[in-house]
Parts: C-alpha cells; sequence; structure tokens
C-alpha cells in the first residue's frame, strides 16, 4: 500500500479543458474540445486510432501547447508548474532511458523531482512492480513488458495528483494488468485524478466512473451511468 | 537551489550515459584526430607555416567535431519521449538546458586537451609553456560552441532533415566565436606568445550573450 493511499493525496487537483483545438499544419487533431475532470475522477478516454486521445493527454500533461483554448487547474490559484510537478504520466513511449538500471532511471527521476529519500521510494517501487531482483539490469536488456512496469513505476513515483495514462496496460502480461488495476484503484481512492487512454474493457476500465468517447478530435460521448459506459469502451474496441 | 540541484543530478546522468556507453566521445575524438593528420600530411607545415595556419586549422577541427557531437544531443532524449519525462520532472526546464551545456562543454574540452599532444608532435608547435592560457581560450570557446550548439541542437531535433539542418544553422552562427579563438590560440603559439584580453573579452561576451538568450527562451525550444 502507497503512503497516498493511506493518508490522501496531499494536493487534490482537477482540470478543465475550454475550447481546445490543437492544428498541425492543416490538420486538426482536437476540434473544439471542452471537458471538465473534478478532483479524485477516474476517466476513460476511448475512441479510434487518431481520434486525438493521444494529443488530449499530451496537452493535459502540459507537454503540448494548444493552438486554442486554455487548460485551467482548479482549485483555480494552481500554479501550472505546481500542476505539471504533480502529474504522472504515461506514454506510448517508456519514457525511461534505455542505457541506465530499472533503479537508475527511478533515483533519476526520483532526485528531480525531490522526493525525501529518494532511495526507500525506489527500492519500494521496484519491489511493487515486481522488478527488484534485476534493479541493476540495463532497461534496453528488458522486454517490452518490463519497460512499461518501468515506465509505470516512474509516473508514480510521487505519488501525483493528477495521472495521464495513455493505453497503460500495452505489454503488460495478465498479473501485470491487475498489479497496476490493483494500483489506480489504490490511487483513485486516495484522490488522485485519472483520465486514462483505453481500448476495450479490461480489469482497468473497470476502474472508471466517467468514459468519454472522442472521434475525428472531437468529443462524441461523454457518460457516467454503467451501461452507455461499457457501451464507450467497447466502441473502442471494434 | 532546485535549478542547481536538477542540473547536478541531470549532468551526473549526461557523464554516466556517456561514459558508459563513449560513443561521443569517442566519434568525435577520432574525427578530430582524422581532421589533424589529414591537414598536416596534405600541407606539411613548418614551424612557421604551422604558427600562421595550425591555429585556423584547429578551430576549424573543432567546429566540425562540436557539429558532429552536438547533432545527437536532444535526439537521444526523443527516443524513448524522456525529454517529456524531464520537463515534468524539473522545477525550472532550464536545468535540462544546463545540465546539456555542461557536458557538451566538458566532453568538447576533453576532445581538444586529448588530442592538444598531437597537434604539438604533428605540427611541431611547443605549447607547454602556455598551457594554461590555452586552457582558459579553449574553455571560453568551447563553452561558446555549446551554448549556442545545444540551443540548436533543441530546435533541430524536432526538424525533418535534421542532420543537414544543425550544421547549417550552426556554422555561421559560430563565425563570430572562431574568429576570436582563432585569434587568441594564434597570438598563444607565435614566437613570442602573449595571452591577448581583447579577444578574450570578446569569446566571454560572446558567451554570455547566448547564454542570457537560451536562459530567457530555452523554455520554448524545449516544447512540442
Amino acid at each position: 500500500m502507497t503512503q497516498a493511499e493511506t493518508r490522501g493525496i496531499a494536493l487534490r487537483l482537477g482540470l478543465r479543458l475550454e475550447n481546445i483545438d490543437k492544428r498541425y499544419g492543416g490538420l486538426y487533431a482536437l476540434r473544439r474540445v471542452s471537458l471538465e475532470i473534478a478532483p479524485g475522477e477516474c476517466v476513460a478516454l476511448a475512441g479510434r486510432n487518431g481520434s486525438g486521445k493521444t494529443t488530449l493527454l499530451r496537452i493535459a500533461a502540459q507537454l503540448v501547447r494548444p493552438s486554442a483554448g486554455k487548460l485551467v487547474f482548479s482549485p483555480v490559484q494552481t500554479e501550472t508548474e505546481r500542476a505539471a510537478r504533480n502529474t504522472g504520466f504515461v506514454a506510448h513511449a517508456t519514457m525511461v532511458y534505455d542505457e541506465l538500471t530499472a533503479e537508475e532511471n527511478l533515483l533519476l527521476f526520483a532526485r528531480l523531482l525531490e522526493i525525501p529519500e529518494p532511495a526507500r521510494r525506489v527500492e519500494s517501487l521496484l519491489r511493487d512492480v515486481g522488478l527488484y531482483e534485476r534493479r541493476d539490469s540495463l532497461v534496453r536488456t528488458f522486454s517490452r513488458g518490463m519497460r512499461q512496469r518501468v515506465a509505470i513505476a516512474r509516473a508514480l513515483l510521487h505519488e501525483p495528483s493528477v495521472l495521464l495514462l495513455d493505453e497503460p496496460g500495452t505489454g503488460l502480461d495478465p498479473q501485470g494488468v491487475s498489479w497496476l488495476a490493483e494500483t489506480l484503484r489504490g490511487l483513485r481512492d486516495a484522490g488522485s485524478t485519472i483520465l486514462m487512454s483505453l481500448h476495450g474493457e479490461s480489469e482497468i476500465s473497470a476502474l472508471a466512473t466517467r468514459a468519454i468517447r472522442l472521434d475525428a478530435g472531437a468529443v462524441v460521448a461523454d457518460t457516467q451511468t454503467g451501461a452507455s459506459l461499457r457501451s464507450i469502451l467497447t466502441f473502442a474496441n471494434a | 537551489m532546485s535549478l542547481l540541484s536538477n542540473t547536478s543530478v541531470l549532468l551526473r546522468k549526461e557523464l554516466r550515459t556517456e561514459f558508459r556507453s563513449r560513443e561521443l566521445l569517442t566519434t568525435t575524438i577520432v574525427f578530430v584526430l582524422i581532421m589533424i593528420v589529414l591537414f598536416s600530411f596534405n600541407l606539411n607545415p613548418t614551424a612557421e607555416e604551422s604558427r600562421r595556419f595550425g591555429p585556423g586549422l584547429l578551430w576549424l577541427a573543432f567546429l566540425f567535431a562540436a557539429s558532429l557531437m552536438l547533432q545527437s544531443c536532444f535526439v537521444r532524449e526523443q527516443n524513448n519521449d524522456t525529454l517529456s519525462a524531464l520537463r515534468l520532472s524539473v522545477s525550472d526546464p532550464f536545468a535540462i538546458f544546463l545540465s546539456k551545456l555542461c557536458a557538451n562543454t566538458i566532453f568538447l574540452l576533453l576532445t581538444e586537451l586529448l588530442l592538444l599532444p598531437i597537434f604539438v608532435v604533428l605540427y611541431n608547435v611547443p605549447l607547454l609553456g602556455v598551457f594554461p592560457q590555452l586552457v582558459l581560450v579553449f574553455s571560453l570557446g568551447s563553452l561558446g560552441l555549446s551554448v549556442t550548439g545545444t540551443a540548436v541542437s533543441a530546435i533541430s531535433a524536432q526538424a525533418r532533415m535534421r542532420e543537414l539542418l544543425l550544421p547549417l544553422l550552426l556554422l555561421p552562427l559560430w563565425i563570430p566565436l572562431l574568429l576570436p579563438a582563432k585569434e587568441a590560440t594564434a597570438e598563444l603559439l607565435a614566437e613570442n606568445p602573449v595571452l591577448r584580453w581583447d579577444w578574450v573579452a570578446i569569446l566571454i561576451v560572446f558567451d554570455i550573450i547566448f547564454l542570457t538568450a537560451v536562459w530567457l527562451f530555452g523554455e520554448y525550444l524545449l516544447e512540442e
């Protein structure tokens, strides 16, 4: 059990996207997207390939600047820099260094995030993701699933207030998916805001209390009820 | 304090990954070595000619070596999207620049100092008496190459044809640096060596201007 699960998330953050457009040349990746995600909400983002899920997540992580519209954090006085450092992001790429070991990678980011007692936190996370025995191995020697575990551990290092996950189950075996679902449940119950892009139903999608479907860069469905939520997620699998 | 501690953590990462793989250092050292040897074999200079042409050849070799070294500076961060992870983790994005800048300066200076004895032998130019002054000029020159090179590397890393774009952007930018660096080195290789502070001052001004520009606008260069 993480510290966040036992004592709750220190800073509860929500986010609001107001009329967000993102253009790459003449192509719209997102078109007039407006969303409000309350602190502690767990939202599944569904949609076909190219529907704009990744772009939306990267804008929410403040890694990509929208072409129009704005991203606001709640409480409204939260500075964007503080919000960014309270965000955990799991992307398609692993966001870790192949030429460093699993432990060196996590220690690097723990020190940058100024986590107290970084070595202890890293050891605990490496045990959680089942990589403690391989902590001294270079990440480039890992399988895709093991790399994904390191990527998830990196995103969870600082027990973030906002967790953005882009298809987090990629490469994970069934045990890994179960572990991730359990970890996300703990973080959700502790008050973390979770926004995750998913394909189809899984143990992870079962955590969602709300589902949003994107199509051609626009929000086409947004629901919190069980049956509709399932239909949105299964549509994504079609 | 966060800027300094973040920079120090990132600099250790840069040094660790490079000394583990030795990719950049090996290729750059071999490249400069080949250039110095080729120049020497082609020109077969006398001691007098070495004093006249040596500094220019040396700095041209350093320039090309730097453009080779800086090519992968930010490209390596894009392979696994680690630049995004860094941007989400540091308190000041300038720390990412500063660490890369320090690492590039160290690697470049190391390359220059390792190849200096070979230059002395091939070009028959005694440098022992002016070694500390030469280190000062090399340090300021390397810092200038790295400041501009690191910034341009961040820009070109996101572009198509980046291998072509980097030298095209960098080489003209380095002209104001090449001149004082070459002249200051030439004065130190002269029969009556002297450290010309006017050239050194131009190098310092170049470094300060570009450091300030990167400090002010560096954050925008890191954005997607």
